[in-house]
């Protein structure tokens, strides 16, 4: 029997529910509204709201003053080869991992996930040296697999939880029906995994899109992504609030329409496959 | 052609062993049951056979050739699996196609074969929908659409109908049986049901904490059961099993006697006992009767309607050569 719920609970939930997603949106939505301030509306006492003078003065000049589209595109760049690189490793580990555990599996996972508790600052020197030795600082290479390598325990992770719900049986039939090692992969548990290796990729390409201590510290020109781009709005000098706020809304508009037009698989790919 | 035979076939996980050596012997067209508790092994035995599980030691023989190396898709084995495990994504007919395709047969002849296998098992109006859009029983069939098309040399079921309801299972146990008269294949089928085991056997396994405790046809284990593990397992319901005085009259350490081996009396018989619970089936009536004999109640089956209640005296009188004897040790003795 379902639960009954009363009229009155109803239209409290709703207005609590719209109040906290108001509350976690509002940053975004001041951000938006800035971005079409004058930099002396932006800092104004009392802040206004809604009824100032519009202009779009700030994203026009920041086209000018900077290259958006080439840190745009190296964003793309980031996102999209380390999230590719991440698959090429974490689909097979996931499946070794799922179907053919050891008593270790568990404490290998756990394991992986803890690098992520390690601070980055901590080997920021190591790997800084490492780049400077391979030549790799400022280049796209070096960056994506940073950013592979930082992500991989969490797609690990994640492939692993829905691979885990997929019934062994079904492989073990692909098997006795011939299918090889390749086979098995690709015809029956790939595509029976579609759903959570879209939601997966959509977490890491947000992830690798939003990182924003490897980007700045290990690029200056030639391989930065929007994280750099906001930063360099970012100064002591002068108020640039407006013009901050519009470079941030340039950089984060490609993956909130992403994020907007795949609202479902994120939300299963954020509980992590528990919600049906 | 699919003479399946094991020898001294061990499996142990880690240190668990749950098979001790065993042999066994299967001819060709053969309809095997195993039985046995739950966890006995009975899975375990099945996956060696197909190739899921290696064996720890031991030899398995597929039709003359040794297969103990082979992987599961070389055996020539066909399995059907307790969650049918068919592959979600494909239709009822690329299922059945799948492991055709995978021996990379040709376009025309895996459309004939696909499309007489839905024929035999009336899945011809199912043929392009997806498992999820079909009942469990149709999803039985597309799994076992897709064993046979295959022509394997045995097929293996585990408990392939235990997902079914009690009607759709009493047809799908007719539908295996006339498919391996059709066939004449070999078959491998474990169940827990008895009377899955009695109807469909010409042999049956009974299996014990991973050991053969007995092999032979059904009527064989019934009428004459090795021990007294097999006599209380195979029947239903269960042999009355009694030790002490009783037992000593017969020269016996435990008899047993199965409930339709026992005559019912309301005036007079060897031994008295009051009615705990009746069961009134109609065709059949069960009593559990306590008696001096023993501390468990005896169970008893009388034909059509036996008109007796809670509490009410009996008198019971077995066979006297229906009585099994069986030694200390509780082998039969015979
Ligand atoms: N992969 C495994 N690792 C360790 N132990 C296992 C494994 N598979 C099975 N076992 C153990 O082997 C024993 C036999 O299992 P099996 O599944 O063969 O029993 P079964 O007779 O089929 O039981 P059921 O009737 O409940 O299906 C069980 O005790 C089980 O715990
Ligand atoms: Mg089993």
């Amino acid at each position: 029997m379902a639960r009954r719920v009363t009229q009155r609970r109803k239209i409290g939930m709703t207005v609590l529910a719209w109040a906290v997603g108001l509350l976690i949106f509002f940053p975004i939505l001041w951000t938006f509204l800035t971005s079409f301030k004058s930099e002396l509306t932006a800092i104004s006492i009392p802040p206004q709201f809604l009824f100032f003078d519009w202009t779009t003065e700030n994203y026009a000049t920041i086209y000018e003053q900077s290259n958006y589209f080439h840190y745009m595109m190296n964003s793309i760049y980031l996102s999209l080869g380390s999230t590719a690189l991440g698959l090429l490793f974490a689909i097979p580990a996931a499946w070794a991992m799922a179907f053919s555990p050891t008593p270790r599996t568990k404490d290998i996972l756990l394991w992986m996930l803890s690098t992520k508790m390690l601070p980055a600052v901590g080997v920021l020197i190591p790997i800084y040296l490492l780049f400077v030795n391979f030549g790799l600082l400022d280049s796209r290479l070096g960056l994506i697999v940073v950013l592979f390598l930082i992500n991989l325990p969490i797609i690990v992770w994640m492939l692993y939880t829905y691979f885990k719900e997929i019934p062994g049986e079904i492989l073990e039939a692909g098997r006795m029906d011939g299918a090889t090692l390749r086979q098995e992969i690709t015809q029956i548990l790939a595509p029976m995994a579609v759903p959570g290796i879209a939601s997966t990729v959509l977490l890491n390409i947000i992830l690798a899109w939003n990182e924003a201590f490897w980007t700045l510290n290990l690029t200056t020109s030639n391989a930065a992504p929007l994280t750099a781009f906001i930063a360099s709005f970012s100064s002591p000098q002068g108020n640039f609030y407006a013009k901050l706020s519009a470079a941030s809304m340039l950089a984060i508009a490609p993956i909130l329409i992403l994020g907007w037009f795949s609202q479902k698989q994120l939300v299963r790919g954020l509980t992590f496959g528990a919600v049906k | 052609m699919g003479a399946i035979r094991l020898e001294k076939v061990r499996k142990a996980f880690g240190e668990a062993v749950i098979i001790p050596e065993l042999d066994l012997d299967i001819k060709d067209g053969e309809f095997v049951v195993f039985v046995g508790p739950s966890g006995c092994g009975k899975s375990t035995l099945l996956r060696l056979i197909a190739g899921l599980e290696d064996v720890t030691s031991g030899d398995i023989t597929i039709d003359g050739t040794n297969a103990t190396e082979l992987p599961p898709a070389k055996r020539r084995l066909a399995m059907v699996f307790q969650s049918y495990a068919l592959y979600p994504h494909m239709s009822v007919r690329k299922n059945i196609a799948f492991p055709l395709k995978m021996a990379g047969m040709d376009k025309a002849e895996i459309d004939k074969r696909v499309s007489n296998a839905a024929k035999i098992l009336n899945l011809d109006n199912y043929i392009d929908r997806r498992p999820g859009q079909l009942s469990g029983g149709q999803r039985q069939r597309v799994a076992i659409g897709r064993a046979i098309v295959r022509e394997p040399a045995a097929f293996l079921f585990d408990e392939p109908l235990s997902n079914l309801d009690a009607a759709l299972r009493v047809g799908m146990r007719l539908e295996i049986s006339e498919l391996h008269q059709r066939l004449k294949t070999t078959m491998i089928y474990v169940t827990h049901d008895q009377v899955e085991a009695m109807t469909m056997a010409d042999k049956i396994v009974v299996l014990h904490a991973g050991h053969i405790e007995q092999v032979g046809s059904p009527l064989e284990l019934y009428s004459r059961p090795r021990n007294t593990f097999v006599a209380g397992f195979i029947g239903s319901p269960k042999m009355n099993l009694l030790t002490g005085a009783e037992a000593k009259k017969h020269d016996a350490a435990t008899i047993g006697v199965r409930p339709e081996h026992i005559a019912l009396s309301t005036s007079e018989g060897m031994w008295k006992g009051t009615v705990k619970v009746s069961e009134h089936l109609g065709s059949d009536t069960f009593l559990h009767v306590e008696t001096a004999l023993h501390p468990e109640p005896l169970t008893v089956r009388a034909d059509g309607e036996f008109p007796v209640h809670y509490g009410d005296t009996v008198y019971l009188t077995p066979q006297a050569d229906k009585i099994h004897r069986f030694d200390d040790k509780g082998l039969a003795i015979r």
